[in-house]
């Protein structure tokens, strides 16, 4: 149990937009997480870098190029093979290319192991408030 | 006689002596001898300064007052262990080398037995123990240091760079252990932040304090004043203080410096390396503005077979492999014009593969966005000179030919190598000595090097 939970941020892949990351982590830092901020274009195995490092709670990953299910084949898996199987993952953006239903991105992605999936206009504080919930349950808040 | 200022570097290959008249800002004699470490390391200083004194009229008090550095007896050896490969690992590598240090072994993740074990053999002076941003990861240093403690007295100074919320127990548990424990900043207090200066400070301080007296250096103490720093700390202080200047004496900014030496070939760059193009991406750890990197596989003496594999069978000229044979023979010292152009073919090959390896690279990578390029390492390719040192560049028949390995080279446009620098070589080869003076007087040594730094 820790007073600040540590989270990871970053837009994952080769995706450049970095504006969606840096709201959420500006949101998450205001209500007292420590961030630690990758940015930008981050390779996924780079947030499993940064996680082992910093001790982190969770990845809050953003993706708006419709290609993070590419990406992040295996990541879980990878997650686990580091250690990070208790890690939360979430997931947030444009998550597939053509026009689709939100819920089988949400489908795709809970299959890939993450713990939630949120669409792109998605309220940040009631995501900050799904993390609390979550940690919560897991004893680390 | 005015100011004068005697300088000696204890090397793996030769023993140096520099002597400076500072109130003349001028260098009155530097004389090199073999290396007498394997015996008894005064026997060649003694030769050294008897050498010096047919030169110019000195007495012993100027002997006394000798500074020296030391890459002799293994240099400093450090072991580092981390946590991440490529972050608190490679951070705990950067201060190391920054420091001057030898690295004997590299450990990440939580050490086995076998790992523990392995780092007492290798006989490490230093560990230098990292791992987890401040107040991240402490269960993995933690156990890192509950094995360090279980090892033998062959591991006896432990420097502790980690997680800083760990840093009380690990001093526990390696004090109680009999460990000398050194608790220094954290080398990545921040995700991807470097600070190796600290850590840096403390392994030189620990090597001026505890090292040398272990190293049969010491019984050159009561002849000189002390062995201050390992040599490429030295060199390293040379190549800032060229770049920065120091009060009224301007530095040439941006730099790289080469040192090819008998058993390895240091690339220190003095920049920040930054993309030159503003379409490139950076990534992985951000390096240290003043980066050395050393190559032990790239020594004009202990390696001329690596080298010649690197020259490649088919550039070989007639009667190479002989006067190969002559070069190894006599410490890489040539005679004959064969040896002379044989060895510059091997310097040049030593400062092309090590200026390779310490350059950033571009990777390309393709998205829906198009294409667009990932840097790791330093972009050196604006970098303003290029200055060659150690015996084989600085007393080349032809340094240029030599240092042009460092060049940029359009058929590998992905490396970042200089593109258009300015050439200086060390031609008295007196640049650690003048890093050693500039602890004391850096306007002195900025002027120094200066004037004797020759543009080629």
């Amino acid at each position: 149990m820790k007073d600040r939970p540590t989270v990871v941020t970053g837009t994952v892949g080769v995706d450049a937009h970095v504006i969606g990351t840096k709201i959420l982590s500006r949101a998450l830092r205001e209500a007292g997480f420590n961030v630690v901020e990758l940015g930008a274009q981050t390779p996924p195995e780079e947030f499993i870098k940064a996680a082992q490092e910093t001790d982190a709670d969770a990845i809050l990953m953003s993706s708006l190029y419709g290609m993070a299910e590419l990406d992040l084949q295996g990541f879980k898996e990878k997650c686990i093979e580091a250690g990070l199987e208790d890690v939360i993952l979430y997931i947030g953006g444009i998550l597939g290319i053509s026009r689709h239903d939100f819920k089988e991105d949400e489908e795709k992605f809970k299959k890939l192991g993450f713990d939630r999936v949120y669409p792109p206009d998605v309220d940040i504080q009631a995501a900050i408030e799904d993390l609390r919930r979550d940690l919560k349950a897991r004893g680390k808040l | 006689m005015g100011e004068v200022r005697v300088f000696i570097d204890f090397g793996s290959t030769f023993t140096k002596v520099v002597v400076f008249d500072l109130s003349k800002e001028e260098l009155l004699a530097r004389v090199q001898v073999p290396s007498t470490v394997d015996r008894d390391i005064t026997i060649g200083l003694e030769e050294a300064w008897r050498l010096v004194r047919a030169e110019v009229g000195l007495g012993e008090e100027e002997l006394r007052q000798a500074v020296a550095c030391s890459s002799a007896a293994g240099g400093l050896r450090v072991a580092c262990v981390g946590l991440v490969p490529e972050y608190t690992t490679e951070a705990a590598r950067l201060a190391a080398l920054g420091a001057g240090a030898k690295i004997v072994g590299v450990y990440s993740y939580e050490l086995s037995e076998a790992e523990a074990a392995e780092v007492e053999e290798l006989v490490p002076d230093i560990v230098l123990l990292t791992g987890g941003t401040d107040g991240g990861n402490r269960k993995v240093i933690l156990h890192n240091a509950r094995l360090l403690a279980r090892t033998g007295d062959r591991i006896k100074n432990i420097v502790v760079a980690g997680n800083k919320a760990a840093h009380d127990e690990v001093r526990q548990i390696l004090g109680g252990a009999g460990k000398n424990v050194i608790l220094t900043r954290n080398v990545m207090p921040e995700f991807g932040r470097l600070e190796v200066e600290p850590c840096n400070r403390t392994i030189r301080e620990l090597f001026l304090s505890r090292i040398t007296e272990a190293k049969g250096i010491a019984r050159v103490r009561s002849l000189i004043r002390g062995v201050v720093m390992p040599t490429p700390a030295a060199v390293l202080e040379a190549a800032r203080l060229l770049a920065e200047g120091a009060g009224d004496c301007p530095g040439l900014g941006e730099l790289l410096v080469v040192d090819v030496g008998g058993a390895t070939t240091d690339v220190y760059s003095v920049a920040r390396g930054l993309p030159t193009n503003p379409a490139v991406v950076t990534v992985g750890l951000a390096e240290p503005y003043v980066k050395r990197t050393v190559e032990g596989d790239l020594g004009m003496v202990h390696n001329l077979e690596t080298l010649r594999e690197i020259v490649g069978a088919g550039e070989e000229p007639e009667g190479f492999a002989e006067a190969l044979g002559d070069l190894a023979a006599r410490s890489g010292i040539p005679r004959t014009e064969r040896e002379v152009e044989t060895q510059i073919m091997l310097a040049r090959a030593a400062v092309k593969t090590a200026v390779d390896r310490h350059a950033g690279r571009l990777e390309a990578r393709v998205s829906p966005q198009g294409e667009f390029l990932l840097q790791r390492g330093k972009d050196l390719t604006g970098v303003g000179w290029v200055v060659g040192t150690g015996g084989p560049v600085a007393f080349s028949a032809a340094p240029r030919r030599v240092l042009e390995g460092a060049l940029f080279r359009p058929e590998e446009p992905m490396l970042l190598k200089p593109k258009a620098p300015r050439f200086l070589v060390d031609h008295h080869y007196i640049m650690f000595a003048l890093g050693l003076l500039a602890q004391a007087e850096p306007l002195k040594a900025a002027r120094l090097m200066r004037k004797y730094l020759v543009p080629i």
